[in-house]
């Protein structure tokens, strides 16, 4: 049994704090997140001294969840909060990176755990307005955002003078319409505006002239759902999960060729091998891991090897060997399935979300599809593979925003790593023999069942005013 | 043109951002509410309403996805096609309704039922290969399974989403994207989520505080973009009293993360150096 395991002695116990209350059915209601300790921490803060707040966010050592790990406080310590202008909160919902999904289920089951943060970090950084820029197709979620606010303003939880208070904080809901480059903070803030959404150059940073000019907090879902959590708990509860530099629980999404994909939540620093084993039972049937990415396909895909040398994920390790968090989507395929086909597949998506500011993006990502198609069609020249790489070296930090490093990620890595499965293509004109292009449907899947290995609630009673 | 009860609603937007501009991609998604795609009209209308010239609009509305500039049919069929679903089987599941339907990427059945498309990652890969009928999404699927769907969909028997509501209709749907919660004709409808939330259904709420700048939008300048030595060295010197080594932030957010705040001159834009952090260098988040 892969439970028996200590993998390399870095095994570690699972955690249930952003996903307490996925298994509370009626937890995406204002009763349901009631009953669980909802809104207490908000009530505990009405009185708080918001320069407070902002150190216990800092001294937790929380980090973006979107995919930099920027630390959280120090981002709010950026943002001058006393000037003449408003102060705007603008929740990143504009989840797309590929295999992310953590956002979206957390949103769907606990709509109200994102509203609470939002007020709080409103109060932290004096702010009377939040927008949730949810990415346009997250309509499920948004329904269940929708209600959740009517009936959170119902309450007193949100608006003028949040429960009998002289608090304000208003969150208005803004569904986007379908571009990737809009999880960039700055194209975002374009977006929000009734732009193009595409990024703007930095400086200025939205910390000091964001959204409508005012300094401006953009922070991911997650992120956001992490502050109720450290302000009721501590930050020496909260530094007690995870790694000394990535501290805190975190959702892994897991997809791909195992056994059972889904929303995970592990402390930082978890053995990805422990994550696949235990969570998701390992890989499909006959299937045995060949490579994967850590964090969405931005990130450089990483191989077995790493996998069964137990490396953990967290900043420091990920970026050691090669790769990074991101959003930590982990995206797992086996041995049957072409890397080349993946390099293809990310590179038209990149190709289809290149916003076309800068050419190496716009213009290369076009190339690099066309010369992956026609590898993997049979027609590859010899030259093809340098061709790639020449190409990538063009695009690589030669581009405004990151999407263009991540549209190099997946070819570079794959380069890296399986330069033999390109040089097969090109030489033989078709895969070899054990390889498909994209395996056939799978239908054993029990993707929306939850882990039996979730540890019980941290805290059944409600939160401490 | 709007109608005049939909003038209403439009206004309604216009009113809920600091600025009016904000309004745009909600309004165009009302636009298609009642159109079924980006008419000419439409187009002209949200240029009076915002004070924008047309060019303006349509620069903004051929940057979207989910903005069509031909009429959709009374349903938008996605299909995920990006890698977690593909190694499950999504092309096979493309290619059947592809068939069957008789159209490609971005067409519509000539009897006006579905608009068919392939769609990047949807955020569902626990589920993949997923389906989306008008974003309500279809988990699973094999390609018998949702040639079925489709029928069904069709003859009005449409099945409960794996997660969410059967879709009244993707113009209705639209209606629910430009913010104004459910089209007054899917109101019952709201019942099906087992609770509902008095009379609105779950609109979002009007806005009532006052906050923002109010009308004139303020651009960012140049001005702001002034950046000292010594600001990006208090900056540094924020992210070590939080644990961290400046350096190992800016390389673990990616390669090319511009909005970490230690990057010194560079590779980006003479002067890229930060005084503020992201939360999202390299993946980005959307």
């Amino acid at each position: 049994m892969a439970d028996r395991s200590d993998y390399g002695g870095k095994r570690q116990e699972p955690v249930s704090v952003l996903t307490s209350r996925w298994d509370v059915p009626d937890a995406h209601t204002l009763a349901g997140y009631e009953r669980t300790g909802g809104y207490q921490v908000l009530r505990s803060v009405l009185d708080a001294d918001p320069a407070h707040l902002r150190q216990q966010v800092k001294d937790s050592g929380l980090r973006g969840r979107g995919g930099a790990g920027f630390p959280t406080g120090v981002k709010w310590g950026f943002m001058p909060l006393d000037g003449p202008k408003p102060v705007y909160l603008v929740v990143n919902a504009d989840e797309g990176e590929p295999g992310t999904f953590k956002d979206r289920e957390l949103m769907e089951r606990d709509p109200h755990q994102l509203l609470e943060g939002m007020a709080i970090s409103g109060r932290a950084l004096k702010s009377k307005r939040g927008f949730i820029f949810l990415r346009g197709e997250y309509l499920w979620p948004g329904i269940r955002l929708e209600e959740a606010i009517a009936e959170a303003y119902d309450a007193g939880y949100l608006g003028a003078g949040i429960m009998g208070s002289d608090l304000d904080f208003d969150i208005t809901l803004h569904y986007a319409a379908g571009a990737y480059i809009c999880g960039e903070e700055t194209a975002l803030l374009n977006a929000l505006e009734g732009r193009r959404g595409q990024p703007r150059l930095r400086p200025p940073f939205p910390a000091i002239a964001g959204a409508y000019a005012a300094p401006t907090a953009v922070n991911n879902v997650e992120t956001i759902m992490n502050v109720p959590w450290i302000i009721e708990r501590g930050v020496d509860w909260y530094r007690s999960i995870g790694t000394e530099k990535s501290p805190g629980p975190k959702v892994f999404c897991v997809s791909g060729e195992v056994q059972r994909p889904g929303n995970y939540e592990w402390p930082m620093g978890t053995p990805a091998k422990q994550i696949v084993e235990e969570s998701c039972l390992g890989m499909l049937p006959e299937r045995e891991l060949k490579f994967w990415v850590p964090g969405g396909s931005s990130t450089p895909l990483l191989t077995a090897e790493h996998y069964h040398d137990n490396i953990t994920m967290d900043f420091e390790s990920i970026q050691a060997a090669g790769s990074l968090m991101g959003t930590t989507a982990m995206m797992m395929y086996s041995h049957r399935t072409s890397v080349v086909d993946a390099a293809l597949n990310w590179t038209r998506f990149y190709e289809h979300e290149s916003c076309g500011k800068c050419t190496p993006c716009r213009e290369g990502t076009f190339w690099l599809g066309q010369i992956l198609q026609r590898i993997l069609d049979g027609d590859g020249r010899p030259e093809d593979i340098d061709i790639l790489t020449d190409v990538t070296a063009g695009i690589f930090q030669r581009a405004f925003c990151a999407l263009a490093d991540g549209a190099c990620s997946p070819i570079d890595s794959s380069l890296k790593y399986f330069r033999d499965e390109y040089e097969y293509l090109v030489e033989h004109g078709r895969l070899p023999d054990h390889i498909e292009r994209h395996a056939g449907p799978v239908t054993q899947n029990s993707g929306h069942l939850r882990p039996n290995h979730r540890a019980p609630l941290y805290d059944p009673e409600p939160a401490k005013v | 043109m709007f109608s005049s009860e939909l003038r209403e609603k439009a206004e309604t937007l216009v009113g809920r951002y600091p600025i009016a501009r904000s309004a745009l991609l909600p309004l165009l998604h009302l636009v298609q509410s009642q159109d079924g795609y980006l008419s000419d009209d439409g187009i002209t209308e949200c240029a009076e309403l915002l004070d924008l010239t047309k060019a303006e609009v349509m620069a903004v509305a051929t940057f979207y996805t989910m903005y069509k500039r031909e009429p959709m049919g009374r349903h938008l069929v996605s299909v995920c096609t990006n890698f977690s679903c593909k190694v499950r089987g999504a092309q096979d599941v493309y290619d059947r309704l592809a068939e069957r339907l008789g159209v490609g990427h971005n067409q519509t059945t000539e009897d006006g039922t579905f608009t068919f498309e392939h769609a990047e990652c949807l955020g569902n890969c626990e589920g993949a290969p997923v389906v989306s009928v008008d974003y309500f999404n279809y988990e699973c699927m094999t390609p018998a399974g949702a040639e079925q769907l489709l029928d069904q969909v069709a003859s009005g028997d449409m099945p409960l989403p794996t997660r969410g509501l059967r879709s009244p209709g993707i113009r209705m749907v639209s209606h629910r994207l430009a913010g104004l919660g459910p089209h007054p004709d899917d109101i019952d409808r709201g019942h099906e989520l087992g609770f509902a939330t008095g009379t609105d259904g779950g609109a979002p709420p009007p806005v009532t505080s006052e906050v923002g700048p109010q009308a004139e939008m303020e651009v960012v300048t140049s001005e702001l973009a002034r950046e000292s030595d010594g600001q990006r060295a208090e900056a540094e010197q924020q992210v070590r009293t939080a644990g961290l080594e400046p350096e190992e932030v800016e390389e673990q957010a990616g390669p090319d993360a511009r909005e970490s705040p230690t990057r010194g001159g560079g590779s980006g834009a003479p002067g890229t150096t930060a005084d503020a952090g992201d939360d999202h260098g390299k993946a980005h988040d959307g």
